[in-house]
């Protein structure tokens, strides 16, 4: 917040309207000062101080950013924060806690589903919205669908392994 | 009570909740208050001068702070060699901001720095800048004329020049009965981790600074920032726990950390600099690299005659160098042979080591070139390298330290069922696809560096380790943690490693595969002195029935100093905290190869590789179906771990083989594809069945440990493996990476 309060200071309101846009995160609601033209991606990580959604690209090339809004998963980058004054957006900070973890993140642990770690959590928003769209029939489903996502460790097979696990013990 | 030891057991990811919880903090992470934003500008033209640049419209925008470019930037360091890093090749580092010359195109040539991100973006674009264009050149196949033997440095220690040549290659491939020439052609690829580079460097105030880094090397870093800008030593912070990802792009310290500093030190502000995905091309690449083989074998297939000639590109100002064509020799024992090995100096930024540099370009050549031979001599491929092999190393006249490739082959065979392989090419198929089988060898050699480690036995009877090392995906962090408890007999839930802080006991570099072993050997050391301490501090205490007894008469279990002829008799290491007036106990000690034992053998990870694609005969897509990789490394401190490793690698492979290119117009000098929508990498529907199998492999020389390192054998053997399965599959040999389908059709 202390960020906003330096922007407010140098008074550069009138040229480029600040305006009180309220988000519900993560089931709380947060009055954040953005202008227009600030991503959901940069106005979560830069202004709502939720880093765990990441920018791999800014381009919606990646799938890093992804995050749910109202239970579908879109890509953070290409979303203005304004678009989603109503909506109920969850980033990976409020799919689990660490003493209570969503069986897809408990998966990922199990099946080493990750090495960097920097595509995780948009790996495990994506897989949340991709269940629940409900289209995916089976793994060669899954990896299509999942495929927005990149990994450049190469963890794509355990990745997958871990997403199959989840979506076979909820059906 | 005596526990299993944590050497070995597929153990989950120590820091898995945090990557998983979105707590886990990278670079670009940490937020203060006050925080300025960076944006870099770079340079639109290849080659030539800055005329003129002007901020003035950038400047007058509210909250743009300050635009720095060479015109305008701090007094910095003169001397070239005071920009040089632990990764830097023989010549002149690159000086971002020093002078108005462009080198290369993107060349960063300015910072904006605002407070915000998006406004720093946007001034950026109001920066007017008027050049001088000079004439560049940035074609490798246009300028092997002016090829030239590599400068020799520093690094040549790690990356030693092409072997002597032996016999008389010339004579013996003339006569040799069965004879392969083949030509090798690889691009420019870029690292392209998924963390965009980020350093937000903290303004602590006197003089001082905290800076996290995407680096694999706090140390590197903090010694870069003293020297560029004259600070102390101990005044520069560098800390990097979570890397997203680096393959060899954070091994040289970027100029995202140089231009976060700059500013920080010039506004007294907190500084953050992230870099965008194009800006991602401009520090450094997988040099294209031009090859050509000949082999010839007598009629029972032993090699007779080998020569592989490499032409690498580089940049003007540093003679960047691989090991590309030290490897055939090292794996066959041909007794006459000719290596050889060129750069082109070109208008481009120094390559940079990749994720297995020089093995991944090297082996390709090498193991399609044995798959041709095999074709010509009527052999199969794998009976071919068995024919050959070798438990030495004859292009250094020495033993290896251990070599189980025989069993990589056996057991790789076995599992994937290569005798079930029709060798015909274009004879298996399913429906309209083509089946293609195709195997090779991949080496690694197994390094291992000096570096130091502290461990500590905590109030409270825990144990602490503290390493500059820093873990970017690779497991470094689970698999010290298990190298430690094991010096005590301690569950690794007992132990505390922290790392990724250049304050912390110094670490190389971390890259190569020597982490594991360089890191680990002095954990090792490390626990050999705790223990010893702590058993003369036991023999201290009041009637201590440890005085005076020897280190080998103990053992260490589960927090308990035990006599091994007499186990009722222990001593726990609380107690002896408690008698050591509630202090902690610790040592740091530095671990330095034996490099006299070391010397008499070559040390090497080997793998077997086996595929198998598919090539739609219309359309002639690729796919790759099945692989298996046999892994010789020796000790596998984590196979879970490891196992991903590997995995990782072999996506890479795939990536190398059939996807990823830089394409450059070299009429404009510039990078094409600068994003990731057209940079191609596997996605979740290129990868399909991937199988890793680790063959017991015992080695008592190569260090205390046992241990290779894994991060790069996966990514050498599996991208000629897939060239040769694309030919078993069609018949058509395609020497070019990446494979494009229409050179299929």
């Amino acid at each position: 917040m202390a960020i906003l309060s330096i922007v407010n200071q140098n008074s550069c309101e009138e040229e480029f309207s600040l305006r009180e846009v309220p988000l519900k995160i993560n089931g709380k609601l947060v009055n954040l000062q953005l202008r227009p033209w600030v991503s959901l991606l940069d106005a979560l990580r830069e202004y709502a101080g939720l880093t765990g959604t990441k920018k791999g690209c800014d381009h919606g090339q990646c799938g890093a950013c992804t995050v749910l809004c109202d239970g579908e998963r879109i890509l953070s980058c290409l979303t203005l924060a304004v678009m989603k004054e109503d909506a109920e957006i969850t980033t990976i900070e409020g799919v689990g806690t660490e003493n209570e973890l969503h069986p897809l993140q408990k998966a990922f642990i199990a099946h080493d589903a990750f090495q960097c770690g920097y595509c995780t959590p948009g790996q495990i928003c994506s897989a949340i919205g991709m269940l629940n769209e409900g289209k995916a029939q089976n793994r060669e489903d899954v990896k299509e669908l999942m495929s927005g996502n990149l990994c450049r460790c190469g963890a794509n097979s355990n990745i997958i392994d871990a997403i199959m696990e989840v979506k076979n013990e909820t059906i | 009570m005596s526990l299993t030891a944590s050497i070995g057991q597929p153990i989950s990811r120590l820091e898995g909740n945090l990557k998983v919880t979105g707590a886990a903090k990278y670079s670009g992470d940490y937020n203060v208050a006050g925080l300025l934003y960076g944006h870099v500008i770079n340079s639109t033209i290849t080659k030539g001068k800055i005329a003129q640049i002007s901020t003035v419209k950038a400047k007058a925008l509210p909250g743009v702070i300050q635009v720095f470019t060479h015109e305008n930037r701090p007094s910095l360091a003169w001397f070239n060699q005071m920009y040089a890093d632990m990764d830097a090749p023989p010549g002149s580092p690159f000086r971002p901001l020093y002078d108005g010359e462009i080198r290369y195109n993107g060349q960063p040539i300015g910072l904006v720095v605002a407070e915000t991100f998006e406004l720093a973006r946007y001034a950026a674009t109001l920066v007017e800048v008027l050049y001088e264009n000079e004439t560049f050149s940035t074609n490798l196949e246009e300028n092997v004329a002016d090829a030239h033997t590599p400068a020799l440095g520093l690094a040549t220690m790690l990356k030693p020049p092409p072997p002597k040549p032996t016999g008389d290659f010339e004579t013996a491939f003339a006569e040799s009965f069965a004879q392969v020439t083949a030509d090798y052609s690889h691009g420019t690829e870029h690292h392209n981790p998924l963390e965009l580079f980020a350093t937000t460097t903290i303004y602590e105030g006197d003089g001082k600074l905290t800076i996290y880094d995407k680096t694999q090397g706090t140390v590197n870093s903090q010694l870069y920032v003293g020297n560029v800008f004259g600070l102390k030593y101990k005044d520069v912070r560098v800390i990097s726990p979570f890397v997203g990802g680096a393959f060899g792009s954070g091994l040289r310290p970027q100029y995202q950390l140089f231009m976060s500093v700059m500013a920080s030190l010039e506004l007294k502000r907190s500084v953050r600099v992230t870099l965008d995905r194009s800006q991602m091309f401009t520090f450094g690449h997988r040099p294209p690299t031009l090859q050509s083989t000949r082999f010839g074998a007598d009629k029972d297939g032993k090699i007779t005659a080998m020569n592989h000639s490499a032409i690498a590109e580089t940049s003007r100002f540093e003679d960047y160098t691989e090991v590309v064509v030290n490897w055939s020799h090292m794996l066959y024992p041909a007794p006459n042979t000719l290596m050889e090995y060129k750069l082109v100096n070109l208008d481009v930024y120094s390559p940079l080591d990749m994720r297995s540099p020089g093995g991944s370009t090297g082996l390709h050549a090498i193991e399609s070139t044995m798959d041709e031979l095999a074709y010509k001599l009527n052999i199969d491929p794998l009976q071919l390298r068995l024919i050959n092999y070798s438990d030495r190393d004859e292009s250094l006249d020495r033993p290896y330290s251990s070599k189980e490739l025989k069993q990589c082959f056996l057991q790789g065979a076995e599992k994937f069922g290569w005798a079930n392989r029709n060798p015909e090419p274009g004879s298996m198929r399913n429906g309209n696809k083509l089946i293609g089988h195709g195997m090779a060898t991949g080496i690694w050699e197994a390094n291992h560096l000096p570096a130091k480690a502290e461990m500590i036995i905590t109030k409270e009877g825990k144990l602490k380790v503290n390493s500059a090392v820093t873990d970017i995906g690779t497991g470094t962090m689970t698999i010290m943690a298990q190298i430690a408890a094991d010096e005590f007999g301690l569950s690794v839930e007992d132990v505390v490693f922290s790392y990724g802080d250049s304050k912390k006991p110094f670490a190389p570099i971390q890259g190569g595969s020597f982490t594991t072993s360089t890191v680990g050997s002095a954990i090792k050391a490390a626990g050999k002195a705790l223990r010893k301490k702590l058993l003369k501090k036991a023999g201290l205490m009041d009637n201590s029935a440890f005085r005076g007894v020897p280190i080998s008469e103990v053992i260490f279990d589960n927090g308990y100093i035990i006599l091994k002829n007499d186990p009722e008799v222990s001593v726990s290491l609380r107690d002896i905290i408690l008698a050591n007036k509630g202090k902690e106990i610790k040592t740091n000690n530095l671990s330095v190869p034996n490099v006299f034992k070391l010397k008499k053998y070559s040390r090497a990870a080997h793998s077997a590789v086996f595929v198998e694609v598919e090539v739609d005969q219309e359309l002639g897509v690729v796919n790759v179906t099945r692989a298996l990789t046999v892994v010789a490394a020796g000790r596998i401190i984590n196979p879970k771990t490891a196992r991903s490793q590997i995995l990782g690698g072999m996506v890479w492979s795939i990536s190398k083989a059939l996807r990823e290119e830089t394409i450059v117009d070299h009429g404009l000098g510039k990078y094409m594809n600068q994003n990731l929508g057209e940079y191609h990498i596997p996605v979740h529907a290129d990868i399909h069945d991937l199988d890793v199998i680790f063959v017991e492999e015992n080695d008592t020389i190569i260090n205390e440990l046992g241990t290779k390192g894994v991060g790069e054998i996966g990514l050498v053997g599996m991208p000629p493996a897939i060239a040769n399965a694309i030919y078993h599959a069609t018949g058509k040999r395609i020497n070019q990476f990446p494979i494009h389908f229409d050179s299929l059709l």
